[in-house]
């Protein structure tokens, strides 16, 4: 489970000192799936760069399974919204990244073997990520993630630069692989649709300094035709007033 | 970078090499000067004394170049790396090396010559001096064009300094590093050339100023060629290892 107690990141710009979050609280269970929306500037990216480790300069506490974050000793998989894939490893290569650096090897199992053939990039493995469109470049993303089986999985809006089509088939897939490896996860999006579809609950920030305005109960999660159901109109008329307020 | 299938490279530099032929044999049967002799009697005369008077020249030459490009990369690319990777360094170094890259360091020879002797460390250091600006700059540069997702998504997989160095830094920055070794490589033979005029016996700029002087057109222009096909061929080298190893671009 995923502890997150008060929260508050600082930085400094060149406009003096900006405060980027403001006394956060998440308690996430274990194997849950939250998708966390706010403004632009809201410090959705920074929450997540606190909870990967990278951003290491913050008020409060974040725990991980009851330890604090350490990439060394937990396994974090983060998927960014341009991939974050190495450019000169091919495909193979990306995917077991994170093998090769928590263990020191690159063989993968039969999990893994069958994690490419769900995600359908099993027969790329020797391409270099400039020979694939984005679709594929974001499910090696998917996989890399995944592969280690992490405690925390942290997307930053990942299929926001996809076409419709490939977004939703990418969606899709997502929440299959997901439901065969149910991880904790933070989805951090800016889309109402994408937070209802994918969201188990939705976490609404305020503008900057971001707080958390509400955890809601998405009744939407992983519903077929979700735009003809009631309860999709209901959440969104619900997360949009929230997100206008402030 | 426009990748050149290598065929048509090959196509290319041939087309090349019998154009210069074809302007060099009509210019001396033209002007019929003992200043100007025709290619085929220079390509004869390189037959003749390349094993017996030249061999020791190219060497010398060769071993100097080599060792000037490997000690630039050596000092410049450990040095371009820190600037790149540490804003500090880049902020304490970077004014020296913008100040001291203007200043012509030809220029210097006198003084590293009163420095450091008539041998072959003053050799060795003037090639140094002038090609290790550009292979500093390069590998910096190299370092700080890397996304930082990229960085961002190694360290949430909780990489090391040394992992981030293997995985990331070395691999993002070998084809720049490797781009401006070939461009320093025209550099560094024009300083070869100077360097040997004074202070030696060995190396082609010795031999084609000896032959110069000792009117000897054939060997001076015999020497010419062989020098211009030895950067040729070191070009050669680098671009072959920078297509193997940058495959991926």
């Amino acid at each position: 489970m995923i502890a997150v107690k008060d929260l508050s990141v600082k930085y400094k710009s060149n406009r003096g000192e900006v405060q980027a979050l403001n006394k956060v609280n998440i308690n996430m269970a274990a194997g849950d799936l939250y998708t966390v929306i706010g403004p632009s500037g809201c410090g959705k990216s920074t929450l997540l760069y606190v909870l990967s480790g990278i951003l290491t300069d913050f008020e409060g506490s974040v725990l991980i399974n009851g330890k604090p974050v350490n990439p060394r000793t937990q396994r974090i998989g983060l998927i960014l919204q341009n991939y974050g894939l190495l450019p000169w490893k091919t495909v193979y290569q990306n995917v077991t990244l994170g093998l090769k650096i928590k263990y020191g090897h690159t063989g993968l199992n039969e999990d893994g073997r069958h994690l490419l053939q769900q995600l359908g990039i099993d027969d790329l493995l020797n391409r270099y990520p400039k020979e694939l469109s984005g679709g594929q470049q974001q499910r090696v993303a998917i996989a890399r993630a995944f592969m280690l089986k992490p405690d925390l999985l942290l997307m930053d809006e990942p299929f926001s630069a996809l076409d419709a089509i490939t977004r939703e088939e990418i969606q899709e897939l997502f929440l299959e692989t997901w439901q065969k490896n149910p991880v904790n996860t933070v989805f951090v999006t800016h889309s109402v649709d994408e937070a209802l579809y994918l969201g188990r609950k939705v976490a609404v920030f305020s503008p900057s300094p971001g707080r958390i305005l509400e955890v809601a109960d998405n009744p939407c999660f992983h519903k077929d035709k979700l735009q003809f159901k009631d309860e999709y109109h209901e959440m969104s008329m619900h997360l949009r007033s929230l997100l206008s307020k402030g | 970078m426009i990748s050149v299938p290598s065929k048509e490279k090959w196509q290319g530099a041939l087309y090349s090499l019998v154009v210069v032929l074809v302007g060099w044999w009509l210019v001396s049967w033209l002007l019929r000067l003992p200043i100007i002799p025709s290619p085929f009697a220079v390509f004869i005369n390189i037959a003749e004394v390349f094993s017996t008077r030249m061999e020791v020249h190219v060497l010398y030459s060769l071993g100097r170049i080599m060792g000037g490009i490997m000690v630039s990369i050596l000092i410049g690319v450990p040095l371009g790396y820190l600037m790149g990777a540490f804003e500090r360094v880049n902020r304490l170094l970077s004014p020296l090396v913008y100040f001291t890259y203007p200043v012509p360091k030809l220029a210097l020879l006198p003084i590293v010559m009163l420095l450091f002797g008539l041998g072959e460390a003053s050799k060795l250091i003037m090639i140094v001096l002038i090609v290790v600006f550009q292979i500093i700059v390069t590998s910096r540069d190299a370092v700080r064009s890397i996304p930082q997702e990229i960085f961002r998504s190694l360290r949430s997989l909780g990489a090391s300094r040394l992992q981030v160095f293997t995985e990331i830094i070395l691999p993002a920055s070998l084809s720049e590093v490797l781009t401006a070794t070939r461009l320093a490589l025209g550099t560094a033979v024009s300083i070869l050339f100077f360097t040997e005029t004074f202070g030696t016996e060995f190396g082609m700029g010795y031999f084609i100023m000896d032959a110069w002087l000792r009117v000897d057109y054939l060997d001076m222009y015999g020497g010419i060629v062989v020098l211009s096909f030895m950067g040729f061929l070191l070009f050669t080298v680098i671009d072959l290892l920078d297509s193997y190893l940058s495959s991926w671009r």
